[in-house]
């Protein structure tokens, strides 16, 4: 017990401690000298011919078997280079001392948990600006910028601060799942209105299913129907207003009526019993065996189901029902938000590597190799049109389709993170009807003002 | 020869000196450090900020219902498990069988702290949990309930959790410290009359109390931290409502998800200074007169 530390250990302790004591912050002398090579119509982003290109890519539920075939693809245009791959997952330990030394990769997919904090990384302007590489030609055809190849929101949803630093691979839409042939079986129709919604739920009660189930350990999954009705109610100019933290928005109409809207779900019972604590692999396990009829989730549901759905389950997504009678959004308008994030980092030694790498993998045949391999739909527009998709996947697709214009996004959860967080708790609380609709309001509000004031986040603007 | 020795000595413990001065003491130091900056993860341009980030502390609601939660696993936890492991450790005294028993308690410890966290999320889950499934079997089914989803109950699951893992070590522990009690003072108390309870608080409580007092401290840290089985077993995690949240957690929340590491390093800061001077003020609380063993 008794370890009093000698003069000899306080000595080494203290001189270790001042020759390191600036090493997480310490930085590297500013050089740039990324490399150039000269631009052509074959490679309009002037991509060296011979500068080695480091991808780090994170390797989660989608695998990165397309980020190495858009290496591969880069290979054979410039054959003398090479292409350092690496799929890896904890992209943030990973790379944040290299981000701090100014000694990152060429071009980085910043995605999973722990990955580095995006607001964090543009504030520190540790971004390469990719508004050349948007109004470049596209791979597949030169007549169209690589812009106009994208689906709709997603050079929006990588733009910070005006400038396009970010963009999305996969694109991910929310709604609430069933079972089609389970809904076909017990002459069930996906509702149009919340009302309807309401009633199919007493229909569904008496046939001895629970007509939902939601990941209650999580309690954002319940945010996503949540704010997806208060979206369709109060249209583009509600979720601008929401992410521009607007004095009183969590306490508007269209907010109050969307959770209300959800928590008649819980005043009516219409909840598997439980379902507050179970995890999101329980609650969406007990949906996959027919306990619940729906349940609220991201279109990686499939995916993510795969080993424990049975055959002939076949899912398909919903989109949010209409709140109101005078809804902004038309039916079919779905929220959507694209994860696997691709950036090249600021100092990156061979950008323009980079930049041109990512002009491979937003091309069609890298694109259509993501739909088949990791069964989800990439943001290239038009991708999966004409491949023999899954259920929940070909669901997806044309749920993209139809919406069209009419996708919309929210932003605040990563401009500022403890706003999502307040929000997780309250809806936590309104789903077990500890809190009233009002009451959730409020705390909400509350929380996105003191977010509001507080002089030490940097505000976003959209 | 002895310098030989002295220099091989000196040889064979530099190095480890050394990686632990680079691997352990200079991130503390550089915690320090960081506590008085805006350090937000990835930017070398640190700016020092004064005490900011330990006044933000006291106004941060979240971080006080932290310390107020870790606050009652301060009282609860050490005090739940020693008189526990004292019970257990009492009452398996005689026989071979019931000393083979010992090890059974023991076993917890053998699990790493994951491992424990998952096992009590399905002990508690709802619907198929062993908790609730143990319930309906004595017929009580009316106690049957979401236990880790209810802000009342949530906090007192996990340290029941906490408890069960940390008190088969104890067992050990005061076990060891019971049986090197001479035999000849228990049968003189037995000679003079005294029965099992005054036994056990006359006699035997003062004479293990070295073991007792070593427990408190330990106990006491790890009643500080909690940061494992919250994170894995709690709604949330820390909730529901924040009703389990506690100081690890706030740090970890502020540093990887807001990118807060000036702040959160101010959180541990705070926290390195309440660990230290509870260990001191326990040590000093429970201080008694030593009773020498001839």
């Amino acid at each position: 017990m008794h370890t009093h530390p000698t003069r000899r250990t306080l000595l080494i302790g203290a001189v270790a401690a001042t020759a390191l004591s600036a090493c997480a912050t310490s930085g590297a002398d500013d050089d740039d000298t990324s490399a150039k090579g000269d631009a052509t119509a074959e490679n309009p982003l002037g991509a060296p011919q011979d500068a080695p290109l480091e991808v780090v890519v994170f390797k989660g539920g989608y695998g990165d078997q397309y980020a190495i075939e858009a290496g591969s693809v880069y290979k054979q245009r410039f054959p003398k280079t090479t292409v350092d791959h690496k799929g890896i997952q904890r992209v943030g330990e990973v790379l944040q001392p290299r981000f701090i030394s100014d000694d990152p990769p060429d071009v980085v997919d910043n995605s999973g948990a722990g990955r580095l904090d995006l607001v964090t990384l543009v504030s520190s302007g540790k971004l390469t600006d990719l508004t050349e590489l948007l109004d470049a030609p596209s791979l597949d055809d030169p007549s169209k910028k690589v812009r106009d190849t994208l689906m709709p929101g997603v050079v929006e949803e990588g733009t910070f601060g005006g400038k396009p630093v970010v963009l999305n691979y996969s694109s991910v839409l929310w709604g609430i799942w069933y079972s089609k042939p389970l809904f076909a079986k017990n002459g069930w129709t996906y509702p149009t209105t919340w009302a309807e919604m309401l009633t199919l739920c007493d229909q569904i009660k008496k046939s001895g299913i629970a007509p939902w189930t939601w990941q209650g350990k999580f309690p954002e999954y319940m945010n996503d129907p949540l704010i997806s009705l208060a979206a369709k109610a109060g249209g583009h100019e509600l979720v601008k207003s929401v992410d521009n933290l607007e004095p009183g928005i969590w306490k508007s109409p269209s907010m109050l009526a969307a959770a209300d809207a959800i928590y008649q779900l819980a005043a009516h019972g219409f909840i598997l019993p439980g379902s507050e604590a179970l995890s999101h692999t329980e609650a969406q396990n007990a949906w996959s065996k027919g306990q619940a009829a729906f349940i609220p989730c991201g279109s990686w549901l499939e995916g993510e189901q795969q080993q424990v759905t049975p055959a002939g389950f076949d899912m398909v997504l919903g989109t949010a029902p209409s709140l109101t009678a005078s809804d902004k959004l038309p039916n079919g308008a779905v929220m959507a938000a694209s994860s696997e994030s691709f950036l090249v980092p600021a100092k990156a030694k061979n950008a323009r590597g980079g930049l041109e790498y990512l002009r491979i993998l937003f091309s069609q045949k890298v694109a259509r190799g993501f739909a088949q391999n990791s069964k989800a739909l990439p943001v290239v527009a038009g991708a999966t049109d004409g491949l023999t998709l899954t259920s929940g996947l070909a669901s997806t697709a044309q749920t993209a389709k139809a919406a069209g214009e009419n996708m919309f996004g929210y932003r605040f959860r990563t401009w500022y993170p403890p706003l999502g967080k307040a929000l997780d708790d309250a809806t936590g609380e309104l789903l077990t009807k500890r809190l009233t609709p009002d009451r959730w309001a409020e705390r909400v509000q509350k929380a996105a003002d003191a977010v509001a004031a507080d002089s030490s986040v940097t505000k976003q603007k959209r | 020869m002895r310098h030989g020795r002295y220099r091989f000595l000196a040889g064979a413990m530099l190095p480890p000196l050394l990686l632990y001065a680079v691997f352990v003491v200079s991130p503390y130091a550089q915690a320090f450090y960081l506590a008085f900056t805006d350090f937000n993860g990835v930017s070398s341009d640190v700016n020092l900020v004064g005490l900011d980030n330990f006044t933000r502390l006291w106004s941060d609601p979240l971080f006080l219902s932290a310390l107020r939660h870790n606050a009652l696993m301060l009282v609860v936890v050490p005090l739940v498990t020693i008189a526990l492991a004292l019970f257990f450790a009492t009452s398996t005294r005689g026989g071979r069988l019931l000393r083979a028993y010992r090890v059974l308690y023991f076993f917890p410890q053998l699990l790493s702290v994951a491992i424990i966290a998952v096992l009590w999320q399905f002990v508690y889950t709802p619907n198929s949990g062993l908790l609730n499934g143990f319930l309906d079997r004595i017929g009580l089914s009316t106690l049957e309930r979401s236990w880790l989803a209810e802000p009342r109950l949530a906090l007192w699951c996990v340290m029941a959790a906490m408890v069960w893992s940390a008190v088969g070590f104890y067992v050990v522990l005061f076990a060891a410290a019971i049986e090197s009690i001479p035999a000849d003072i228990t049968e003189a108390a037995l000679i003079d009359g005294a029965g099992q309870f005054t036994l056990f608080w006359r006699i035997t409580l003062p004479l293990v109390w070295d073991s007792v007092q070593v427990a408190f401290v330990y106990l006491g840290i790890v009643a500080l931290d909690g940061f494992a089985l919250v994170q894995i077993m709690t709604v949330g995690p820390g909730g529901p409502d924040n009703s389990t949240e506690v100081m690890g957690l706030s740090l970890y929340r502020n540093a990887f998800t807001y990118g807060k590491y000036g702040y959160a390093s101010a959180m541990g800061v705070a926290l390195f200074f309440l660990t230290l001077t509870l260990t001191v003020l326990m040590l000093r609380a429970t201080r008694r007169e030593r009773v020498e063993m001839a």
